[in-house]
């Protein structure tokens, strides 16, 4: 645990060191008030809600997670610290584990400096502030998944290029895996069972459910799998190919 | 103590290393040397528990190096080829992470730190980040990530790569320093530096150890071990100088000196001709400028080792 702690804050410190973090933490902020404001319509529709808002969560991760998920394993790769840093008495999962941590972490952070926005509906409105939280919970536990996945993509190559475009592929078909209209595409020549598998692999499926308010044990247990699925795939490919 | 039984580490068809086995014992500094891509980085990879072998083992302080990696790593303290750092750290916080990850904490913390960044004179640099370096800092900012934890055993790939002369001296002086009680395996192509720091040589090319002996041992081998160099004041009298030689009953042959001038008497194996020929120049009164034994040269035995043909070397 102290060795997790230790990485975790070895790469928050990175994130901080460098202009990624104010990149990232400016671009996510500004997109996120854009499209709300712009796309969603959250002001001229009148409501004390922040739907707008969260809605276009899934895709503006899709973009943003894997600029930060990229580098994770790739760089260590490429600038050779990956033969330092598994030389050093941790273990593999320990290593995946405290990187993941704090990008998960730093999203968090970027999720959190949002709040102006939440205090703008409150000051202009009465909110259910329970369903905005569950939102946020969500929204959180969406950007560790699609970290998750890109924590393992990045491990496959030295390439940050190679890591951001698989990484994007890999979420955009889990993402529209649940999307009413790829859904109805399939619903023409596959059975239902067919249907609610796909679209129970579906980062939107679980995300729109819980941004209803209603946190469900199943949407928990998915993310839970989901995350813990691909930081296993990650130490074992990190374990089978750590040279080159 | 590290003994590899057998290593062998394939890429794909290609075969890096092939069948290494050599012990190293407390107390000593053993010299790995071999040309480029011979399988030195590849085998200090394995010893390090970064590369699994594809067969064969390792074993280090009589752990096992894939069984249980964390006991091995943690008496093990490695340098990777090119000195690797995480370029937006500065070495205070790089060493501060690396003291952490080795459970080093409070007090001796702190001793720890700065006992390598004295050694390695880092106080200059601790606080600029670490891709700023010059080449010779990071390379000792490598060094001391690698012996922060005061490590039983150290593997250093090239330490001295990229240092200038001095720096160069000062690493050589600090792995002496540290070297009693300590095992420790560097890699080079440097041969002055095997006989700087290393109590034993192993030579390897093509994956393969082809001599392990003492920096001594190894000049033996050469064919200059105990031969004699002889500079005349007065080049004229050479044929005369070169037929008294050659009668000589320990001289194997005669060589003209690299410089064109003088001449070199090679000793035959095993006989040590350099108080005959000093006799020999006494009793003729010849004019000479310069006389001098020569050890042998490290750079011709890993020529003639490392160049030979490979059925040769497969026996």
């Amino acid at each position: 645990m102290a060795n997790v702690r230790a990485i975790a804050r070895r790469e928050l410190a990175g994130y901080f060191a460098t202009p990624v973090a104010y990149v990232f933490i400016v671009i996510f902020l500004m997109l996120a008030a854009f499209l709300a404001f712009q796309f969603g319509r959250l002001y001229e529709s009148g409501q004390a809600e922040l739907t707008a808002f969260f809605s276009f969560h899934p895709y503006l991760y899709l973009f943003l997670v894997p600029a930060l998920s990229m580098r994770l394993w790739a760089e260590e790769r490429k600038s050779g610290t990956i033969e330092l840093l598994m030389t050093l008495p941790i273990t593999t999962a320990q290593a995946v584990l405290g990187k993941f941590v704090a990008a998960w972490l730093f999203t968090g952070v970027a999720l959190f400096l949002t709040f102006p926005i939440w205090i703008t509906v409150n000051y202009l409105g009465n909110p259910d502030n329970g369903v905005i939280l569950a939102s946020y919970i969500g929204s959180f536990l969406m950007a560790g998944a699609y970290l998750a996945v890109g924590s393992c993509v990045s491990a496959l190559t030295r390439n940050q290029v190679i890591a951001f475009v698989l990484t994007v592929s890999a979420c955009f078909l889990l993402l529209f895996a649940g999307f009413p209209m790829v859904l109805g595409v399939l619903r023409s020549f596959l059975p239902q069972g067919i249907i609610d598998a796909v679209a129970s692999v579906s980062f939107l499926t679980h995300f729109t459910s819980i941004t209803k308010g209603v946190i469900d044990l199943r949407d928990l247990v998915y993310y839970a799998v989901m995350i813990g699925g691909a930081l296993i795939a990650n130490v074992i490919v990190l374990d089978l190919k750590k040279a080159d | 103590m590290i003994e590899t039984q057998q290593l062998r580490k394939d890429f794909g068809a290609f075969t890096a290393v092939r069948d290494i086995s050599f012990r190293v014992d407390e107390g000593e500094v053993l010299g790995f040397l071999g040309p480029n891509g011979a399988g030195k980085s590849t085998t200090m990879k394995m010893i390090a528990g970064f590369l699994a072998p594809t067969s064969g083992q390792v074993s280090v302080c009589g752990h096992d190096v894939l069984r249980e990696p964390l006991k091995t790593k943690a008496v093990m303290g490695y340098l990777p080829e090119g000195a690797p750092g995480y370029d937006e750290m500065t070495p205070r916080s790089f060493l501060g992470f690396v003291a952490d990850i080795r459970g080093l904490a409070g007090d001796q913390r702190r001793r720890r730190i700065d006992d390598v960044v004295g050694r390695l004179q880092l106080e200059s640099v601790l606080e600029q980040s670490i891709e700023t370096l010059s080449k010779g800092f990071k390379r000792r900012v490598g060094l001391a990530q690698a012996i922060l934890h005061d490590p039983e055993v150290l593997i250093l790939d090239e330490p001295t790569d990229g240092l200038d002369p001095n720096q160069k001296h000062e690493v050589r002086e600090l792995i002496r320093s540290i070297a009693r009680n300590k095992t420790i395996v560097i890699s080079t192509h440097i041969l002055e530096e095997v006989h700087a720091v290393c109590s034993r040589a192993v030579i390897i090319a093509n994956g393969e150890v082809l001599a392990d002996d003492t920096p001594a041992g190894l000049e033996a081998r050469s064919r200059y071990h105990n031969a004699v160099r002889l500079s005349l004041a007065d080049d004229s009298a050479l044929p005369a100088v070169r037929e008294a030689l050659q009668s000589l009953d320990g001289v194997a042959g005669l060589e003209q000196g690299e410089d064109g001038s003088g001449v070199i008497a090679l000793a035959k194996q095993g006989s040590d001709v350099f108080a005959d020929v000093s006799r020999l120049v006494a009793e003729k009164g010849w004019a000479i400028s310069q006389i001098e034994k020569d050890r042998g040269r490290l750079e011709d035995v890993f020529r003639d080792i490392t160049l030979r043909k490979p059925e040769v070397q497969h026996g």
